[in-house]
Order: C-alpha cells, then sequence, then structure tokens
C-alpha cells in the first residue's frame, strides 16, 4: 500500500448503536489488513483489542488520524463517545449506513423510548415482568450504585451529533470501497470535506440487469418478491417488483442484486439528492401505471395500494436522516 | 466500597461495562456485567412487509446475520404454511455451514483464542490477532484470513453478500446453485475441513499441552452447574439449521425436548433494572435469580450447550473429537464454561465437514429452490446461531405484513450464566485488593468464553409510521393520495 510520508497514521474503529456488520466489513478486506497495519497502528478497537475508554480519554487531542465511526446515535454514551472521538481525531469517518443515515435502527424513530421500553420489558409474549421493572439510568445495589447510560428518544445520525469530515455509505460498506477509501488516507489524497467516498453513479448504473431495463419503464402491476418466481436476468423494476437502485448511490456493485433480490437502498440517497425516500417516490410514480391507465380501466389508487409499508420501503435505512425524521403525528 | 470497572469490554461483539465491588478487606463483595445498549427492533418491525423480516432482522447482528436471516425465513416458512423444496433446505444448510466457518474461526483467532494463544496476562497491547499472528506465525495467521474468509465468500455466493445476505424468502431461496459454483464451494470447503483439522492442533498443542490452562479449564473459578440447550436431529445429533430443541438438566438428562412452536411453554425472560439485557430462564424450574444448579431454571446455549444437549456429532472427524473432548475432561456434561472454546473448534470441524458433504449433495444444483407461499398467518422459526438457540415469533396480517414479532436471541439465553460466570471469576482470582491488568482479563475471559453478542441481546423494540404522500403535476393539481394508517 502506497503512502506519503514515513511516519505510521494512527487508526481508531468504533461501533455505536450498530450490529457489528461494520467491524466485519473491515476484517473482509481479507489478507489486505496485514497491509493496513503495515501503513496504520490501531489505537483502539474494541471488537478486536484491548483499549479502554480510559485509554481514549488519556489520548490528546488529534492523536488519532483517522476515526472510523460506525453506527447512530442513540445513547448517553454514544453521544459521549461520538464527541470524544471527535476531539481525539483528526478525520472523523462516518463509517456505514447507521452512523451516515440512521440505518435500520433509525426504524426506532418511528416510536418513542416509552414505546420501544414497554414492547421490549413489558408486552412481549415470552416476558414475566408482574413487577413492571424497566431498566434505569441509576440502581441502588446492596453493594452501592450502578449507572446505565441514558436511552434518548430518537436515533441521531453521527452528523446530527458532530461535525463528520467524510461518509462510507453501505450496510456494510462494501470491501473495496473501504480500500479505496485507506489508499486515498494513505496517500494524502482525500476528496473535499464532506464527501462521500463512493462512485458518483446510481446502483442501476453498476447492476448487470440494466441492459434489461426498458427504455420506457413502465410497471402495470406492483409485485412483492415472494409472490412471483424470480426472473434470474430481468430488471426488478421490468419485473413490477420494487428496487431502490435508481434513487441509491453505487459503489456496492449490485450485490443483492447478484443473489436475485431487488435493491433495498443502503447505500443512501445519489449524489445532490437529499431525501433517498422522495426521490424513490419521484421515480416510482413517473414508471407506475401505464399511459392512458384511466382510460384503460386502471385504478392508480389500487396500484398505489400495492405498495404496502411505504416507510419500510423508501425509508428502510434514511429515516432519521430523511426530511421526515420520523413520527410526529400522534393517533 | 471500592467499585472497579471494566469498560469497555473488549474483544466481544457489542457493548457491556463489568463493574467489580470490594468489601473493605479487598476482597470481592459482587460484580456485575451491564449491557449499557438497546436499539429496538420487535417494535418497528410491525408494519413491515414480512419478506424483508430477514433482512431486516440481520441488522440485529452483523456478525451472525446469516443465523437471523434464516430464523426469519423459517419463521415466514411457517407463517406462511409452506415447506421449501428438499433443495432449497440444503441450499440453506449450506449457506449455514459458510456462516459457521467464519464465525467460529473469527472467534477462536481473532476474539477468545487470544487469551490462550498470547496468554491470559500478556500485556494487553498483545492480546489480539496480531499478536496470535505474531506468536503462531505468518503462515497460520494467513491460513486463518484465508478460511474466515472462504466461510464469507461461501455465504456470498449464495446469499448475494455475506453480511446481510438477502437469498431467504417464505418456501425456498431466491437463487439456485449454478455448476461452478458448486465446484468453487466445494474446494473452499475441503480446505476448510484440514484446517479445522489444524486449528484443533493449535488447541492441543496451545492449551491441552500446557498444564497450568487445563487446571484453569477445570477450576472451580470457570465452573457452573446449569442446564444446557441445543437443536438436535432425529438421532439426537447437533444440528444448525433444522430440528427438535433439547435441554437436559445438570446431570446430563434429557429434560425437555420440544418444537419451536412450543418454546412459550419453556422459555421465560426476566427483567431487571440495572441492565437493558434481559435474562431467560426454565418456566418448569423457575426465576430463582443469578444461581446455578438443578433448582435454578439458568440454562446455557452456544458450542457447550449444544454438545452437552446431544449425543454426538453427525460427521465422522467431528463425532471424533466430540468424544475426545468428553474423554479428556471427563464425561458428560462438562460444566467447564472455558471448554466452550474447545466444544466451538468441534463445531467448526463439522461445519466444514457438512459443508464439504452438502456441496458433493447431486441435488444441490437442482433448479427447484422455491415453493408457492399459503395464506399468512403466525409462525416460530428456530436455528442454533453460532452463539446459541435463536427464536423468532411472527403474526403477519393478511396483508402479509408483521403484526407482531418475538424474538430470542442466542445471547439473552446465557445473559443470566454470563453475570455469574464473571462474578465467579471475580471472586476467585481478586483478593486482598490486589488487581492488575492480567488478572481483570481473567475476568472478562469469563464472558469471552460465551462468545456472546451484547448487538443480538439489545436488539428489541419498535412501530410504524402514519404517511401520507400526495404526487402533484407540474401544475400543482393533486394527482395521487398514498396513505397508510
Amino acid at each position: 500500500m502506497a503512502k506519503k510520508g514515513n511516519k505510521k497514521l494512527k487508526f481508531a474503529f468504533y461501533w455505536a448503536a450498530s450490529c457489528g456488520g461494520c467491524e466485519i466489513a473491515v476484517l473482509d478486506i481479507d489478507e489486505k489488513i496485514l497491509d493496513v497495519v503495515e501503513i496504520a497502528d490501531i489505537v483502539f478497537w474494541p471488537v478486536a483489542l484491548d483499549i479502554k475508554y480510559k485509554d481514549v480519554e488519556a489520548m490528546p487531542d488529534g492523536f488519532i488520524d483517522v476515526c472510523f465511526f460506525n453506527g447512530a446515535i442513540r445513547t448517553e454514551e454514544q453521544e459521549h463517545m461520538a464527541k470524544l472521538l471527535r476531539k481525539k481525531a483528526k478525520v472523523l469517518v462516518a463509517f456505514g449506513a447507521c452512523s451516515h443515515t440512521g440505518g435500520v435502527p433509525g426504524l426506532a424513530n418511528l416510536a418513542n423510548r416509552e414505546e420501544v421500553f414497554a414492547r421490549a420489558y413489558l408486552e412481549s409474549p415470552s416476558t414475566e415482568n408482574p413487577q413492571r421493572v424497566v431498566p434505569k439510568t441509576s440502581t441502588k445495589v446492596p453493594e452501592g450504585e450502578l449507572r446505565l447510560p441514558e436511552f434518548y428518544d430518537r436515533v441521531k445520525t453521527l452528523d446530527q451529533t458532530v461535525e463528520v469530515d467524510y461518509y462510507l455509505p453501505g450496510c456494510p460498506p462494501a470491501p473495496p470501497l473501504i480500500l479505496k477509501a485507506v489508499e486515498a488516507i494513505a496517500k494524502g489524497e482525500l476528496p473535499p470535506k464532506g464527501s462521500v467516498l463512493a462512485p458518483l453513479k446510481s446502483v442501476c448504473d453498476e447492476c448487470p440487469r440494466n441492459k434489461t431495463k426498458p427504455e420506457k419503464l413502465s410497471i402495470p402491476e406492483v409485485k412483492r418478491p415472494y409472490e412471483v418466481q424470480l426472473d434470474p436476468e430481468k430488471c426488478f423494476l421490468a419485473q413490477g417488483i420494487i428496487c431502490m437502485g435508481p434513487a441509491t448511490r453505487g459503489g456496492c456493485e449490485a450485490r443483492c442484486v447478484n443473489g436475485n433480490m431487488p435493491c433495498t437502498g443502503c447505500q443512501g440517497p445519489c449524489p445532490n439528492e437529499v431525501d433517498q425516500g422522495a426521490a424513490m417516490i419521484s421515480a416510482l410514480s413517473s414508471i407506475l401505471g401505464v399511459e392512458g391507465e384511466r382510460e384503460a380501466g386502471y385504478d392508480p389508487q389500487k396500484l398505489v395500494e400495492k405498495v404496502v409499508d411505504p416507510v419500510g420501503t423508501f425509508y428502510l435505512y434514511t429515516l432519521p436522516a430523511s426530511v421526515l425524521g420520523g413520527r410526529v403525528r400522534k393517533k | 466500597m471500592k467499585v472497579i470497572t471494566i469498560d469497555p469490554i473488549t474483544r466481544l461483539e457489542g457493548h457491556g461495562k463489568i463493574s467489580i465491588f470490594l468489601d473493605e478487606k479487598g476482597n470481592v463483595a459482587n460484580a456485575y456485567l451491564q449491557v449499557p445498549e438497546l436499539r429496538g427492533f420487535e417494535r418497528f418491525c410491525e408494519g413491515r412487509r414480512a419478506e424483508l423480516m430477514p433482512q431486516i432482522t440481520s441488522r440485529i447482528c452483523g456478525v451472525c446475520p446469516v443465523a437471523h436471516h434464516m430464523a426469519s425465513t423459517k419463521a415466514l416458512d411457517a407463517a406462511f404454511h409452506v415447506d421449501p423444496p428438499s433443495a432449497a433446505k440444503k441450499l440453506r444448510e449450506l449457506i449455514y455451514s459458510g456462516y459457521y466457518i467464519y464465525d467460529h474461526t473469527l472467534h477462536f483467532f481473532y476474539l477468545g483464542g487470544p487469551d490462550f494463544v498470547v496468554g491470559p496476562d500478556a500485556p494487553p497491547a498483545e492480546r489480539n490477532i496480531l499478536g496470535v499472528i505474531k506468536k503462531a506465525g505468518l503462515e497460520v495467521g494467513k491460513e486463518v484470513i484465508k478460511h474466515r474468509a472462504y466461510g464469507q465468500k461461501i455465504t456470498a455466493i449464495l446469499g448475494g453478500k455475506a453480511t446481510h445476505p438477502v437469498c431467504g424468502l417464505p418456501g425456498g431461496v431466491s437463487k439456485s446453485l449454478s455448476e461452478e459454483e458448486r465446484r468453487e464451494i466445494e474446494k473452499m470447503a475441503r480446505s476448510c475441513v484440514e484446517f479445522a483439522q489444524k486449528a484443533l492442533q493449535i488447541f492441543d498443542q496451545v492449551v491441552l499441552k500446557n498444564q497450568k490452562y487445563v487446571e484453569l479449564i477445570k477450576s472451580d473459578a470457570y465452573t457452573l452447574k446449569t442446564y444446557y440447550m441445543g437443536i438436535v436431529d432425529d438421532k439426537n445429533r447437533v444440528n444448525f439449521y433444522d430440528g427438535k430443541i433439547r435441554v437436559v438438566d445438570p446431570s446430563g438428562k434429557e429434560f425437555v425436548k420440544f418444537s419451536p412452536s412450543q418454546y412459550l411453554d419453556v422459555i421465560g425472560e426476566h427483567v431487571e433494572d440495572w441492565t437493558y439485557v434481559k435474562f431467560t430462564y426454565l418456566k418448569k424450574v423457575g426465576w430463582k435469580g443469578l444461581v446455578d444448579g438443578p433448582d435454578s431454571g439458568l440454562y446455557r446455549v452456544g458450542p457447550l450447550g449444544r454438545l452437552n444437549a446431544a449425543d454426538g456429532m453427525a460427521t465422522p472427524l467431528a463425532q471424533q473429537e466430540y468424544e475426545r473432548m468428553y474423554e479428556t475432561l471427563g464425561g458428560k456434561p462438562v460444566h467447564s464454561t472455558l471448554a466452550f472454546h474447545w466444544a466451538r473448534l468441534i463445531e467448526l470441524l463439522y461445519a466444514c465437514e457438512r459443508a464439504l458433504e452438502l456441496s458433493q449433495d447431486p441435488e444441490i444444483t437442482s433448479k427447484d429452490v422455491r415453493n408457492p407461499v399459503g395464506a399468512p398467518g403466525e409462525g416460530v422459526g428456530v436455528v442454533e446461531a453460532a452463539r446459541g438457540t435463536l427464536y423468532h415469533h411472527y403474526q403477519l396480517t393478511e396483508d402479509g405484513l408483521i403484526k407482531k414479532a418475538n424474538l430470542i436471541v442466542a445471547t439473552t439465553n446465557n445473559a443470566a450464566p454470563i453475570c455469574l460466570s464473571v462474578k465467579n471469576a471475580a471472586k476467585a482470582f481478586i483478593s486482598g485488593g490486589k488487581v492488575t491488568d492480567g488478572i481483570l482479563n481473567m475476568v472478562e475471559m469469563a464472558f469471552r468464553a460465551y462468545d456472546p453478542c451484547y448487538a443480538c441481546a439489545t436488539h428489541f423494540a419498535l412501530g410504524k409510521m402514519p404517511l401520507e404522500v400526495k404526487i402533484y403535476d407540474h401544475e400543482r393539481r393533486l394527482l395521487r393520495t398514498l396513505t397508510r394508517p
């Protein structure tokens, strides 16, 4: 791995509200991890190294060259770590969909803390909790006090919490994108601050099925993947199956399509789009239905009704970052 | 009272913190492992499209996404009243074997193994995969990296991608296997079988030939006498993908054997106010707090839980190793927590042998990989995640949306025993106020053996969003309104 200068860099990896898939994505660069540790010392990485919070607190500000931060912000502890690592790192990279746009756990913004707790600790059919105990930030035990970080009402993205320098999209980020980012860091050739470190094209642009996408696409009927036999070569939209490819940024190499399933949008919005869901709804509204549909007896409302679960379909990874943000209406 | 905290605990999946309280003599009064995180999945799964669940729930855990993907897919099979074609079941099991190859390799060499290979009280900067490579040599390191990657590759060939695969659908899988792909998998699986044997040899040399480690394994500090749970096939042999769930008591006798749909009769979950994780127990025995023994409903899952709950392994090489482990450690069941590591490597060998068998199965390249679904209803899907038994339970609406979801994940089953193991280790190793980094790491080894996943165990929670989208034309005339209550 080429590198500018002789001094070894210092990298840190951290996880907040996430699943650990981003850590595995780092390991999925396989033997190239040995090249990475040639050019950089990893100074913090809880999944793999025995370095504790107190060690990070003790680092001088700006000690870490690049911190790769995955996961959204849901608790007091995660917010604290985001602020701490922002201070300790020269460059902060929002790594993966959860820190970039909120990710799947961002769907929790469909409810508030009380509803989360009620479901988890009181209502689940396997839970037996006649005393209606729920976790508290402070508990007195015979030996003293135990503290838990506060669980916030909302899920936030990393850049809604602290200033972010770069974004690596994906759930999880594709290993080739990670390697490219690390190479750019090593050579000191990073793009302007605020950039998303991914190609400027959409998933459709790199999809092997793009050639089967008709020039003028129209969907007379929306189908769900489990309802039909899936054609392994034909564009999903052309099969009537909602695929987020047109509204999703590329760089993932259309891996889901290679598993014969449609894109669900984990790479986030295309360049210059703010709201991925709105962009897809816009794209869909121009292709849903057929020319002269009313005359032909189609009822557009019926067509639209087949688009069940719009939030889960259009905002699976981006609800906290979207203009919607979460649920505001009370029933 | 003096408090020692280990924050965060490291080399595991997810977040955790240990607080150890010392009395005036500097001995341990109590120790708590707290899980300071919660994300909340069950509630926000409500209202989602059922077919998306295998992909949504895989985001509970990126280390064991395939386990959630499969438990979810099987719950959908049950909820849609469909039995997948035989080839689809074999493909799912093949993916699943790939996942075990990757995950168990990850744990032994990256997470838990460094404690043995580099040493429990080695400097913290060396107790990691890089220390393992330094000690065992670059060649071994490269073999580890290669075969972990093979596991991931097997999953990616079939699942689209390894972390968060997409192929599971009710009634089967989205994609069949080509002959070229089959040959590639067969070649990788063959190499993996050899690798797993090597891993067991390393365990032999590093751990079993070291009297200090053997004494540690057998010591009271790392022993818990609990019930054990795991999925078994019709001959009571370990199976990761399908079968009945068997529980044995602390003496090794069968306590109950049940079908996935009966899980609510067997398992209860208990809530404490000092941690975000819940604690499971056997309902018939009851919740007696953080204590072991036959009168306490605590049970353990994961590699040692499965081996204790079964009568053997379904492949020849793994069966030999299974017999050797019980002979060496004094018969069944084995209560030593550190034996989880050994059991994990035996399972690694089984997963490799099983992957090879399946890759050579004439049916594996069949194009018949999906059956049409029936009407949506209710279903439970259970698999053995690498870390233990995993339950997904869904109720669907008429439109095939999720009405209710309940999940009991692998690490939740082990949560109470893990707390107890940490407390016992702290009490055994800390006395007179003497605490070193090496001692604290030996306390951490008590949870690390379980390979806990606190990302999984803090999944619970939430809901659907009422949404109205109005579509206007260029003159701002309302064309359509999409409404969801």
